[in-house]
């Protein structure tokens, strides 16, 4: 009997091959066709400083990072230190006896394995962490033959290297073999199939991949961790797509390279984190104001300021909604999981290019660094819009309005090179001709304008697949959230039926404009709504209460926000124990009800 | 639809306005400019739908509007990236980007060296008049410390006092030296010009189009309303010495050092370093082409 999930850890110095450790083991889970889901944290050291890898590796969808760590693997002596109290009653620790002495006592299994000491046997110190993985490999009962394969498709064309990192990995199986007993519990047998068709990406991936997939071909953007991942991809691919990338000098420059591109007719973006995004807004406006379509991803880290580059957070919410000088309407996106970034990254430029609009996208740094497994992607079902331009068959210098007040707003748009259309992009208040213009009315009705397209796309929602929705209609307990969160919610959603609570979640993959056509159905019949997010003022939670007061108080919904600030992402069990508290008050609230009743009938 | 191909009768002037009558107080040098870039694009034979220009905020911010090409009007500083970013999307386009002194010198002063350094095929007009016109008379980065008293002797005369307090603490600051710094940054092409010489000026822009590469064009363009140095230049402005060699940066530096005098003319240019374009277009040839399906399968287990 294998387990159908199993949670592991490696914890050590960073530079030391801990994250190549872990992307090694998940990738021979996940091509011996088993699931995985990833977490990882950086130091903010560039050399040393403490770095943790976590795989959660199922035979099923893995939903989430999981809560309590089944092995732990320590490479050093803070990397067990850190983490020994995260590991389960019954767990295992894994630990290198050359470097680390372990706590004593504790209700866990313990090995002592000299993997500096294998490594030197076998003449090939940089070898550790391949034995390390050839250890893990026999312990969880990983096949052997796909950990060799994986090592040859990450040496590639080093194929001189082959041998010794082979023998490596072969160093520790065998060690496994010999010194400890085979133990089911910590074993995960993949499917004899060989699993379903999968994918293994990171969230970094997924965005770049969808905006190659959407059309993207220009690329500007500044140095953020962590956001910089997506940059280095593109690097690579962009310019094989026939593409470009620029490394900007600075946030204000990359986004506003970006416009000028898009200025040019090519579909354009840039990627970024808070710091940057606040650099950005602007722009933003000038985006919004000039009628440019425009990408902007924020993979959301914890601040403000500087605050902690490595680390979560969905704080960046009220920059993305609201910031920009007097009012420039934009939309707001955010994928809830790894796999949905790679479509809503389709759906940032096509409403870009529909509306003519910057299209703000919000991850975040535990989505954006996380690997995981999913499903295939059927590229003949990619739609990609295509931008509103003016008719060429008109005569030359006939009256070309680029800013021509229309019924939905959006006005074709001349591309530079189209004969006769001449126009200029004005990011001063214009008239239909794009001429600046301070009159009241103009700047009253290009206004109503701008807005209008908004207007037109909360009409047109509904068919871009927008909204994640699942549980059981018949439940009285709502959670609604949007972005990572998505992957805790699942899981502790899965608790809480098992234990008979019924509980149905709403992720809008649409924050600006609010998808009322969902959430007000959506709310009818419910009594609490959880709102779970990784931000200390519940800003969701706010945009939920204000937007839909109306229905909130006419039925008499509670409100329960789950606010999360360590700079960490949620955990199944801190939401199911949220949903555990509000299923209590609520049958709490029954119970007073029903006893003042009867007290009512007694008089 | 009309083609280019069509167009027979030769361009005018009149074909290159846009109709929309420029905000500039009359005597604006601005006005040299923008009939010197018309000429320009007259004596170049271009394609008016093929040219594009980028501008940011301040007088200079205003001229697209005012010509029948492609315009962008950005944000405060950014003429540069924008126009970065246009000009590699596309490179059939002849990009123009217009600051003025604050645009360029001061809150977009950051992005010349990296322009510079790229060496983007970009015509860069600064339009200078040594102060902040449209806010009304505040000292920029060109002003001369001595801005207030040379405001109130009557030497630039006719205009009028801007914000004096501003222009008086300005003395605790120095002027920027625009050619010298274009010139450290390894600008491929550097000159000046005064808008008061049009011709000069009209042949500068052509010569800055023609270099493949980032031009960086600074021209002296007096503020009639705040710091009327119409009398100044026409008594500093001279042509560069007949026997420098433009491709003497050395040389060039030590002729932008000179004081007491406004060289005009081109300071530098190098012909042989390719332009971003070219070396982007360059490092794709050199790789191999890649599909959707290939990137994807590359993630397939």
């Amino acid at each position: 009997m294998s387990n159908e999930s199993l949670v592991i850890r490696i914890g050590g110095e960073a530079g030391e091959g801990i994250v190549t450790i872990g992307e090694t083991l998940v990738r021979i889970a996940a091509f011996s066709g088993l699931e995985v889901f990833t977490f990882r944290t950086y130091p903010a050291e560039i050399i040393g400083g403490q770095v943790m890898y976590q795989a959660r590796i199922g035979r099923e969808q893995v939903l989430s990072m999981g809560d309590d760590v089944d092995i732990l693997v320590a490479a050093n002596q803070l990397g067990h230190d850190e983490h020994i109290g995260e590991l389960r009653p019954g767990g295992l620790l894994v630990y290198d006896s050359d470097a680390v002495t372990p706590a004593e006592g504790g209700d866990h299994l313990s090995y002592a394995v000299p993997f500096t000491q294998l490594a030197r046997e076998i003449n090939f110190l940089r070898g550790r962490n391949l034995i390390v993985v050839g250890f893990l490999t026999s312990l969880m009962g990983l096949p052997l033959d796909r950990a060799e394969q994986m090592v040859r498709r990450r040496l590639g064309k080093y194929k001189e290297l082959l041998p010794s990192n082979l023998e490596a990995l072969h160093k520790g199986y065998t060690h496994h073999q010999e010194h400890f007993a085979e133990r089911p519990e910590f074993q995960i047998r993949p499917p004899e199939d060989g699993g379903e068709e999968r994918l293994v990406m990171t969230g970094a991936q997924a965005i770049a991949l969808g905006a190659l997939a959407a059309g993207c071909r220009f690329y500007a953007g500044y140095p953020i961790t962590p956001a910089t991942d997506i940059m280095e991809f593109l690097s690579k691919e962009l310019p094989r797509m026939g593409g470009t990338i620029i490394q900007a000098e600075d946030e204000i420059a990359a986004v506003t390279m970006a416009i000028g591109a898009s200025f040019g007719g090519v579909k354009a973006m840039t990627a970024t984190s808070g710091p940057g995004l606040a650099l950005m807004i602007e722009a933003l406006g000038l985006a919004s104001m000039t009628e440019v379509p425009l990408v902007i991803v924020d993979a959301q880290r914890a601040g403000p300021s500087t605050g902690m580059p490595t680390k979560t957070s969905q704080g960046d919410l009220f920059l993305a909604l609201y910031a920009g000088a007097d009012e420039a309407p934009r939309f707001v996106l955010a994928p809830d999981s790894v796999e949905d970034s790679f479509y809503q990254m389709i759906n940032a430029f096509n409403l870009a290019e529909r509306f003519q609009m910057p299209v703000i996208l919000l991850s975040d740094q535990a989505m954006a660094t996380r690997v995981e497994t999913i499903r295939p992607i059927d590229l003949s079902q990619i739609h990609q819009e295509k931008r509103r331009i003016p008719s060429l068959d008109r005569p030359e210098g006939n009256g070309y309005l680029r800013y021509a007040l229309t019924e939905d707003g959006i006005s074709p748009m001349a591309i530079p090179g189209m004969p006769g259309m001449t126009y200029t992009a004005e990011g001063l208040e214009h008239d239909e001709s794009g001429a600046p213009s301070y009159v009241p009315e103009v700047h009253r009705a290009m206004t109503e304008k701008r807005f209008r397209k908004v207007e037109t796309a909360r009409k047109e929602l509904h068919r871009w697949g927008l909204v994640n929705r699942w549980g059981d209609p018949q439940a009285e307990i709502a959670i609604l959230s949007w972005g990572s969160t998505q992957s805790a919610v699942r899981e502790a959603m899965e608790r809480a039926a098992k234990e008979g609570i019924l509980v149905e979640a709403l992720f809008t993959k649409i924050l600006l404009p609010m998808p009322d056509y969902e959430i007000r159905p959506f709310l009818e019949g419910k009594r609490a709504i959880i709102v779970p997010e990784l931000n200390y003022q519940g800003m969701f939670a706010k945009v939920i209460e204000h937007r839909y007061s109306e229905q909130i108080i006419r039925n008499n919904i509670q409100v329960y926000r789950l606010n999360k600030y360590e700079g960490l992402p949620f955990k199944p069990g801190e939401i199911y124990a949220k949903i555990v508290e509000v299923a209590q008050r609520l049958t709490a609230g029954v119970l007073a009800d029903r006893f003042l009743d009867e007290k009512l009938a007694s008089v | 639809m009309v083609t280019t191909a069509e167009r027979v009768a030769p361009l005018r002037v009149k074909d290159l306005k846009s109709g929309i009558k420029p905000i500039w107080c009359p005597g604006c040098g601005d006005y040299g400019i923008l009939s010197s870039f018309f000429q320009a694009i007259i004596n170049l034979k271009l394609d008016p739908a093929k040219v594009a220009v980028v501008s940011g905020i301040g007088c200079s911010g205003r001229f697209p509007a005012f010509a029948r090409v492609y315009g962008f009007h950005g944000v405060h500083g950014r003429a540069l990236p924008t126009a970065t970013g246009l000009k590699v999307a596309r490179p059939d386009l002849t990009v123009f980007a217009m600051s003025g002194d604050g645009d360029a010198f001061s809150i977009g002063g950051g992005h010349i060296a990296h322009a510079a350094r790229r060496n983007v095929d970009i015509t860069y007009i600064v339009m200078d008049n040594e102060i902040y016109g449209l806010t009304k008379g505040q000292p920029s980065a060109t002003s001369p410390p001595d801005i207030l008293e040379l405001s109130l002797s009557g030497k630039t005369k006719g205009s009028r006092k801007g914000m004096v307090g501003l222009l008086d603490i300005h003395k605790v600051e120095e002027a920027l030296n625009p050619i010298l710094m274009a010139l450290a940054y390894n600008a491929s092409f550097v000159a000046r010009a005064f808008s008061g010489r049009p011709k000069e000026l009209t042949a500068i822009i052509e010569e800055g189009v023609r270099h493949k590469g980032f031009s960086f064009i600074q021209v002296m363009s007096p503020c009639v309303t705040f710091f009327n140095t119409y009398n100044h230049f026409r008594e500093t402005v001279v042509p560069l010495p007949e026997d420098h060699d433009p491709s003497d940066r050395m040389r060039a530096m030590a002729l932008a050092m000179e004081p007491n005098k406004t060289y005009v003319g081109i300071f530098y240019r190098d012909e042989t370093r390719p332009s971003l374009e070219e070396r982007l277009e360059e490092y794709r040839q050199q790789l191999s082409p890649t599909s959707m399906e290939e990137l994807l399968a590359r993630f397939t287990r």
